[in-house]
């Protein structure tokens, strides 16, 4: 009966450590754990041109991550592209003149959504939408402009 | 020329024949799940000699494979100046295809061998009539059994593999080589998805437990019951799991990560 018993505690430890193994891949390793997908509200802003912003792409304000962007879609009739964000709960005092404007981190680095709060009284709720935006800046288009410039200084 | 149509005749009869005297066989020994559900003793020993037992070599695989990616990672990102991405790098190749693909691998390597070994030798000694002649059904009571542990094992083995190497990466990397070990952890969390790369690399697992017990299940039970016929049949596992497990890890790797 000893054999079995000991037989029955290896098993236990290798189940519950393989568990665990599994437990730490998703706490631990994944972003399971800094955001819980069902609390959270949706907003959404319309943008220019939304560069290379990209589904998952984070949403911050002040520097802190608060929300990721869930869809990005085209509207054929404004030409605008527009983007859903789904913003963690906690986050619900947002004022409803707030900006939302596309950055880069980074010079080569990935673009996120910057939401700069106005001094409005009422805050956003869910499904509102942001009217002021900035889009992105496309960096070819920067360059481009500059050449532009400086060609026309020259004259 | 007519020679060579006729084998080539011969060879896919004897295929397509063998592929259906499998699935029967896959048949068989998941309708005798309920069974094994009863008597839960069997599963427990199968779990030993085929999850305990293979605990060892998955963990220290693992631990190697997490070092050298946390090496070759840094010399090439560190080019970039991207070392702080060491972790996502790491993470990434790790839960996404060398987590579930090398832990199989070694898992037919180490397990399915065995199985198939045990299984052969157990038909060429005729154990498995003897127990017919009992009224035992050896489907049940020896294959169902070992199929149902290694279903079990392979996704716990394969989380094993894939969280022992990512710590192994973070040994390297920000142990020996100075990469911060907050933005290791950060950049990871950051960039790994639960439901993208964690659920598909562990339904990739479940995948390949199922194949490979069923290659090697199906390999002893099919064997032909000489010394010799168990020893090819035992490389025949090994052979098929590995090209079936690689093939498989392709498809669903196009299936699952095709649209980003």
């Amino acid at each position: 009966m000893q054999h079995t018993n000991n037989q029955d505690t290896l098993v236990g430890l290798f189940v519950a450590a393989g568990i665990a193994g599994l437990f730490f891949l998703a706490m631990h390793v994944s972003n399971l754990s800094s955001f819980v997908e069902d609390g959270s509200y949706t907003i959404t802003a319309r943008f220019e041109n939304s560069g290379g912003l990209k589904v998952k792409s984070p949403v911050s304000a002040a520097g802190v991550k608060i929300g990721k962007v869930s869809s990005i879609s085209f509207d054929p009739k404004t030409y605008e592209s527009v983007v859903q964000m789904s913003i963690d709960s906690k986050y619900n005092t947002m004022p409803d003149d707030t900006t939302a404007s596309i950055f880069t981190a980074g010079l080569l680095g990935e673009q996120y959504v910057n939401l700069e709060p106005g001094g409005s009284e009422t805050f956003l709720k869910s499904n509102g939408k942001i009217e002021i935006t900035q889009s992105a800046i496309i960096l070819e288009k920067a360059i481009g402009q500059f050449l532009f410039k400086s060609a026309e200084e020259k004259k | 020329m007519i020679q060579f149509i006729q084998e080539l005749g011969k060879s896919t009869r004897t295929s397509f024949t063998k592929l259906g005297r499998s699935s029967y066989f896959l048949l068989q020994t998941i309708s005798g799940i309920f069974s094994v559900l009863l008597r839960p003793r069997l599963l427990l020993n199968q779990m030993y000699s085929v999850g305990v037992l293979s605990f060892l070599i998955i963990t220290i695989s693992g631990l190697f494979v997490g070092m050298v990616l946390g090496l070759q990672g840094y010399y090439t990102l560190s080019d970039f100046g991207a070392e702080e991405t060491l972790g996502v790098m790491v993470a990434a190749s790790l839960v996404r295809e060398l987590g579930p693909v090398v832990s199989a691998l070694l898992f037919a390597g180490r397990a399915g061998s065995a199985l198939t070994a045990e299984i052969g030798l157990m038909k060429a000694t005729e154990q498995l009539s003897g127990m017919e002649m009992m009224a035992v059904d050896p489907v049940k009571r020896i294959i169902t059994p070992r199929f149902l542990a290694g279903l079990i094992s392979m996704p716990l083995l394969a989380g094993l593999f894939s969280a022992v190497g990512i710590i192994g990466g973070q040994i390297i990397g920000s142990g020996l080589l100075g990469v911060d070990e907050g933005a290791y952890w950060s950049q990871m969390q950051s960039s790994i998805d639960f439901q993208d790369d964690i659920i598909n690399g562990f339904i990739k697992s479940i995948v390949f437990g199922f194949v490979t017990s069923w290659i090697a299940l199906f390999e002893g039970y099919d064997a032909i019951p000489t010394s010799e016929g168990v020893s090819r049949a035992t490389t025949r596992t090994v052979v098929n799991s590995a090209f079936s497990i690689l093939g498989l890890d392709f498809i669903l790797t196009a299936l699952m990560f095709g649209d980003n």
